[in-house]
């Protein structure tokens, strides 16, 4: 959901600055008498008090041992974390957040981009269409899981009923409950609630393709793919990045559908780190090793984080 | 040799464009077409996108043997105190952010934007124990503080995108005729602003009315369970009961996707217009 903000750094690229240079002796005057301070302060203390400090504590919880209901009962230093990575299954849980986050994301590109070409052609009715294509991005994820599971349901479902009777399958299949399509099938699920978004920002992007640039390199004799290629595909690189590395965060960490869906299973065939760590905190009680296996990813994803950071930077100010 | 190409294109696009509407679509018409169908018909021969028999038994049950109201309840009260509370908090931000110049700026900025990047998953596990402490577990309030902190910084954002956009003649000349700080923002830019804080206000809405996981580890009874908890425990509770739990689907998305509808032309547009000028 957060990706709608990138928009703004790329559509107003400019206007701070030039605010900036133009009026610098109003900006110092309105700097002296403290107002920011006044402004800022409810948002800092709201988002300090039940974002940034929970952050600080639940990395400190990584490097203790936590009871649930006592808090901190002993400093173990990097015990939790020696513990998670010699577990047994830790190459699995590596292996699927890898699978399941590139691979949503990679096809949400895909998918995204087919889907913003086809959106910035014209045809009727395209403003209400687009307003109906973006309904899966307003939808809760618990609906989308009950949505699918009813779909997939192996019994009474349409997808069996359809299949069934088109000869494909000669008796039902239970997607989600295979340990070979568990996680394939909520990665395609989540490709299904993310693709919409992907194309909305692709396409903001796409429009501010400037016509003039596109038409000149048609009259130097570029053909469409040329100009495709050379013209539109820099232009939205920037933001088709700052996408991706958006979502590759997001879905990192994201849990509810293999939560609900699958609960992580069979086995542990689509249990990500993210859902191992709440799993080990809530079903285990144990909120160290819980917090270790969501402090490593952070860790490794704290790269995308600075990625994301520069990139919007050079986006802003390019 | 042109015309031919060209209506082939067409019908591939056209066909392209109602086959993706289909797939977006196709869940939401078998979870109504599956919620107005007769249980007993579903479990003698399953889902069908046209339901034989049309019958609304199972919105009447949902509503009056589930704890369902409760849960809408819950899900509104939430939204009720959320919402505000991060328009209130964001605009606040917003406008320190578009209009004053003051040391640790940029620190603020990369601040919001590394705030909207936090794994719910790692600052659930302490927040539950400060949940606790403040007597704000399993409570109405305490969720709606956390969707509030949560919203805020993308609120921020999109607040402080709109108000970059709107020109500051006006604010100027209020300043040489002696208006002080606080006038110039009650009287010139908070009366602007009202589409930037229904678009903002509709996004804080569409997150609370969704979140999952905090509203998960945070409430413990019926009096304080948001909807998709409520429903991700039918699914438990009415395992066979597909009527059952495709009406409250129909119910719980009705509110989010009508609010998003009537705005998604700000928010979307909201997008691509920049885009265009930008």
């Amino acid at each position: 959901m957060t990706v709608l903000q990138r928009s703004d750094r790329v559509t107003y690229p400019h206007r701070r600055h030039t605010h900036l240079e133009s009026r610098p002796a109003a900006r110092r005057r309105r700097f002296a008498h403290g107002e920011p301070l006044v402004l800022l302060a409810p948002a800092l203390l709201l988002v300090g008090l039940f974002a940034g400090f929970p952050l600080v504590r639940s990395v400190w919880f990584a490097f203790n041992d936590v009871n649930p209901f006592q808090g901190v009962t002993g400093f173990t230093g990097v015990d939790n974390f020696v513990d998670t990575v010699t577990g047994p299954d830790f190459g699995t849980y590596v292996g699927n957040t890898l699978l399941w986050t590139f691979g949503a994301v990679g096809l949400q590109l895909v998918f995204g981009l087919v889907g913003a070409l086809l959106l910035n052609s014209r045809f009727p009715l395209r403003g209400v269409y687009r307003g109906l294509a973006m309904i899966p991005w307003a939808t809760p994820s618990v609906l989308v899981a009950l949505m699918w599971m009813w779909i997939l349901d192996p019994n009474h479902g349409i997808l069996n009923k359809a299949l069934l009777a088109t000869g494909v399958i000669d008796k039902p299949v239970a997607l989600l409950s295979q340990t070979s399509t568990a996680l394939p099938t909520l990665i395609v699920i989540d490709v299904w609630q993310g693709i919409p978004l992907f194309a909305v920002m692709i396409l903001a992007a796409l429009q501010a393709v400037p016509p003039e640039l596109k038409e000149a390199a048609a009259m130097d004799g570029a053909g469409r793919l040329g100009v495709f290629r050379h013209v539109v595909v820099p232009a939205i690189l920037p933001t088709v990045l700052i996408t991706t590395v958006l979502r590759l965060i997001w879905t990192a960490n994201y849990i509810d559908l293999p939560f609900i869906l699958t609960g992580g299973g069979p086995g542990d065939a689509s249990t990500t780190l993210a859902l191992q760590s709440y799993v080990t905190a809530y079903k285990g009680g144990a909120f160290g090793e819980g917090a270790s296996y969501a402090v490593m990813q952070a860790a490794v994803l704290a790269v995308l984080v600075v990625m994301y950071v520069r990139m919007t930077r050079k986006a802003e100010s390019a | 040799m042109t015309t031919p190409v060209k209506a082939f294109g067409r019908a591939a696009q056209g066909v392209a464009l109602i086959g993706w509407l289909a797939v977006i679509l196709g869940p939401y018409l078998i979870m109504l077409a599956t919620s107005v169908t007769p249980n007993d018909v579903l479990t003698r021969s399953g889902a069908s996108l046209v339901p034989a028999e049309v019958s609304f038994a199972a919105y009447g049950e949902l509503l009056t043997g589930t704890s369902f109201l409760s849960y809408l309840r819950n899900s509104l009260v939430v939204a009720a105190i959320a919402v505000p509370l991060t328009l209130a908090v964001g605009t606040g931000a917003a406008i320190a952010l578009s209009r004053f110049d003051f040391p640790g700026r940029q620190a603020v900025m990369t601040g919001v934007l590394v705030a909207q990047l936090l794994p719910a998953v790692l600052l659930v596990i302490s927040l539950q124990g400060q949940l606790r402490t403040f007597g704000l577990l399993d409570s109405r309030l305490g969720l709606a503080l956390v969707h509030a902190a949560f919203a805020t910084p993308f609120a921020t954002w999109l607040l402080k995108g709109f108000l970059d956009s709107i020109p500051k003649e006006l604010e100027e000349a209020g300043r040489i005729d002696g208006a002080s700080s606080w006038q110039v923002i009650r009287l010139l830019i908070l009366p602007l602003l009202g589409p930037g804080l229904v678009a903002a206000g509709t996004y804080v809405f569409i997150l609370t009315w969704n979140e999952f996981l905090y509203a998960l580890t945070f409430t413990a009874s019926d009096a304080t369970r948001t909807l998709p908890v409520g429903l991700q425990l039918f699914i438990g509770e009415y395992q066979i009961r597909w009527d059952l739990l495709t009406a409250g689907g129909v119910l719980a998305v009705v509110p989010v996707i009508l609010g998003f509808l009537l705005v998604q032309k700000r928010l979307v547009a909201g997008l691509s217009a920049g885009a265009v000028k930008g």
